[in-house]
């Protein structure tokens, strides 16, 4: 066994460990952690497979922005994971079933797996290989280049996604103070403060 | 190269840039004061829109590697779409700023649904579509609950949006298992790969891929979303979901079926000849027990697109032909009712009760007549439109050999009549009560009255349907080459 392979036969077995946990665990921030484990396994395997941009990105945004995204929520919404578990666990039967259902036919299907006829000629955008581009530069040429009208798309898509969220969010309230910057500068000392000279005992 | 690949999207540019300019435009100025205005402005941009591609558009192009094509057939589907979103746009400005929903995001949003929309019916490719799709649903998604005070309407956009993503998921998958079989997600490199006999995991694709679409033309067994989105949503959203995405839908699974599986007509054709059946008669039993108009409607499009299937079902060039002359007149008979349905009101309330519309002719005979014209086009009774719409697909079916599908399509077409022909009962024969009073906006009143003279006359020979024949026949052999 070469070093290689005990390396991913590691990481094979962490994601695996840490898959498992995530969904037995009892606790939903240890879920949450056995979650990071995971997916900082999985990047290990990305890396094994030369594609070091992928791993990295698993990392910055699975690990980095989502699952610490997950950890917030878990910790700040106040839900009842044991009433939700026992919710679940009613279902367990049907999904067990059903599941292993699926799994016979993705077994029927992929076990009889043949690829077309040509398929080499068709294969779109096949990766450079790595001394002609690196990783990211392969992907970006991809992205920029051959895909720009995807890319382009996706755009929108987060553009409607932005105005979708505040369209159904935010409400625009009268009735509270606002800031007015501009009012704030151009206020002028001389006016805004009037000073009196209060004689003892008198008052104003 | 990218300047000519861009010159042949130049429509959805067009619409993209005027979304996000609209958008600019109302944020910095006086918000949903702009609201009307950009409603109206849209509306006209689509009409511009449909007459430009319907002016210039010549041959068939295709931009990007394939990855959008522009051929006689999206342009059919493209101009249907604009000029029905037009449509509803226009009836429903009325209702809206009289609702208080009139917000100036809910042109913007309708114009980004429309661009994609137009990307789908435009796809060559699978990435193409999906993301296309992704476009118009997601800001479908939003529209659905932009009452986002009601229950309800909150309830129809969330339900639209997990049973949307299962959809999706089902898509995706398909997708992806067609790429692992065939190395390519265009359709072009598709169509090589899939011939004679079908690997096994391709036909899983294959069945994935129609049942994710299936979910978005809301034919039967994937329907469950449609009476309930439909019923919750604002009525003008309502409007739009049973016209514009329907036809985009409708047109992308030619696509996908012609253009990626032409090569495997048989394997589809059972798939969807089963789809159209049960869509027909879901449509046509479930609607009898309706109360609200608005469920009625939806159970009605169940039981149109099954009509609509079964043009693709015989998987010829007229069955394709069938289906765009169909949809066509499916859209028409739709904006004109729910032109109508928009101002069904009592006492400044929107009702949207079947049984308040009882001795209605008697109060207002021209509506009533409109209303019946459309009533009895959607039953398919001659000389009618919608009648003409059913024989195209009845009789393409015929021609395909699939006798059986349009015996089943003759009896469900006959079952549905019964609840199209029990409201026009209701108008002039139900026993009088207070009923609605509304009074109907001017462009409401030309929505439905145009409608309805559209559908009475459109037979007149001479008219002959307004000439769309000859276009939908040049898409449909454009499709199937």
């Amino acid at each position: 066994m070469t070093v290689a392979d005990f390396t991913f036969y590691l990481f094979a077995l962490s994601v695996i460990t840490g898959g498992l946990f995530t969904v037995a665990s009892k606790n939903p921030v240890h879920s949450v952690l056995w979650l990071i484990l995971a997916f900082l396994s999985a990047a290990g395997l990305f890396v094994l497979l030369g594609a070091e941009f992928v791993a990295m990105l698993l990392i910055i945004v699975y690990v980095g922005a989502v699952a610490v995204l997950f950890l917030f929520v878990v910790m700040m919404l106040d839900v009842d994971f044991a009433e939700l578990k026992a919710e679940m666990a009613k279902y367990v039967p049907v999904a067990g079933l059903i599941g292993v259902v699926l799994l016979m036919q993705l077994t029927l299907a992929y076990g009889s797996w043949e690829f077309s006829d040509g398929i080499d000629q068709r294969l779109g955008n096949p990766a450079p290989p790595l001394d002609v581009a690196h990783n990211t530069q392969a992907l970006g040429l991809i992205l920029y280049d051959d895909y720009f009208l995807m890319f382009q798309i996706s755009g929108l898509i987060l553009l409607v996604a932005m105005v979708g969220a505040i369209v159904l969010t935010l409400r625009h309230r009268v009735d509270v103070k606002r800031q007015n910057p501009v009012a704030q500068m151009m206020r002028d000392p001389a006016q805004a403060m009037e000073l009196k000279d209060v004689k003892p005992g008198q008052g104003l | 190269m990218l300047s000519a690949d861009l010159a042949i999207l130049t429509p959805e540019i067009v619409l993209s840039l005027f979304a996000m300019g609209g958008l600019m435009a109302a944020v910095y100025t006086s918000k949903d004061g702009l609201a009307a205005a950009l409603t109206w402005g849209t509306a006209l941009l689509f009409v511009i829109m449909a007459f430009y591609i319907g002016v210039t558009g010549a041959g068939a192009r295709t931009a990007f590697d394939g990855m959008f094509v522009d051929d006689a057939f999206s342009r059919f589907a493209k101009i249907t779409i604009l000029l029905a979103a037009a449509g509803i746009l226009a009836i429903s400005q009325d209702y809206m700023s009289k609702t208080g929903l009139l917000r100036f995001e809910f042109p913007m949003l309708i114009v980004l649904a429309v661009v994609g929309m137009m990307i789908m019916v435009s796809a060559g490719d699978m990435l193409a579509l999906y993301m296309g799709l992704e476009l118009q649903s997601l800001a479908l998604y939003v529209v659905a609950s932009l009452r986002r005070d009601s229950v309800r309407s909150t309830e129809a956009g969330l339900k639209y949006f997990v049973l949307g993503a299962l959809s999706s998921g089902l898509l995706l998958y398909g997708i992806s298992l067609t790429y692992g079989f065939a190395g390519t997600t265009q359709f072009a490199g598709i169509i090589d790969a899939a011939n004679g006999e079908l690997s096994l995991g391709l036909l899983f694709g294959l069945v994935f891929i129609l049942a994710g679409l299936a979910f978005k033309v809301s034919a039967a067994p994937f329907h469950m979303w449609t009476p309930d989105v439909y019923e919750g949503s604002p009525t003008p959203v309502t409007a739009l979901f049973a016209t514009a995405p329907k036809v985009a839908a409708m047109a992308l699974f030619a696509r996908v079926v012609h253009d990626a599986f032409g090569g495997v007509v048989g394997d589809w054709q059972q798939v969807v000849a089963f789809l159209a059946v049960v869509s027909m008669f879901l449509g046509a039993i479930a609607a009898i027990g309706q109360t609200d108009i608005k469920r009625l409607m939806a159970y009605s499009s169940i039981s149109h697109m099954g009509f609509a299937l079964m043009g693709l079902a015989a998987g010829t060039a007229v069955g394709v032909e069938a289906m765009l002359i169909y949809m066509a007149i499916y859209v028409a008979m739709n904006i004109g009712t729910f032109a109508f349905i928009l101002t069904m009101e009592r006492d400044g309330r929107h009702v949207t009760d079947i049984s308040s519309l009882s001795a209605f002719a008697s109060k207002e005979p021209g509506k009533a007549m409109a209303l019946l014209v459309l009533m009895f086009s959607l039953a398919g009774v001659p000389p009618l439109l919608g009648f003409f719409g059913k024989y195209a697909v009845l009789a393409a079916a015929v021609e395909a050999e699939m006798v059986w599908l349009a015996i089943a399509g003759v009896i469900a077409s006959v079952i549905g009549a019964f609840y199209y022909i029990r409201i026009v009962y209701l108008m002039y024969f139900g026993e009088a009560r207070e009923g609605l009073d509304g009074r109907m906006g001017l462009a409401t009143y030309i929505g439905l009255v145009a409608m309805a003279l559209v559908i009475g006359l459109g037979w007149v020979p001479g008219i002959n349907l307004f000439g769309i024949e000859g276009p939908a026949e040049l898409a449909a052999a454009m499709l199937t080459r």
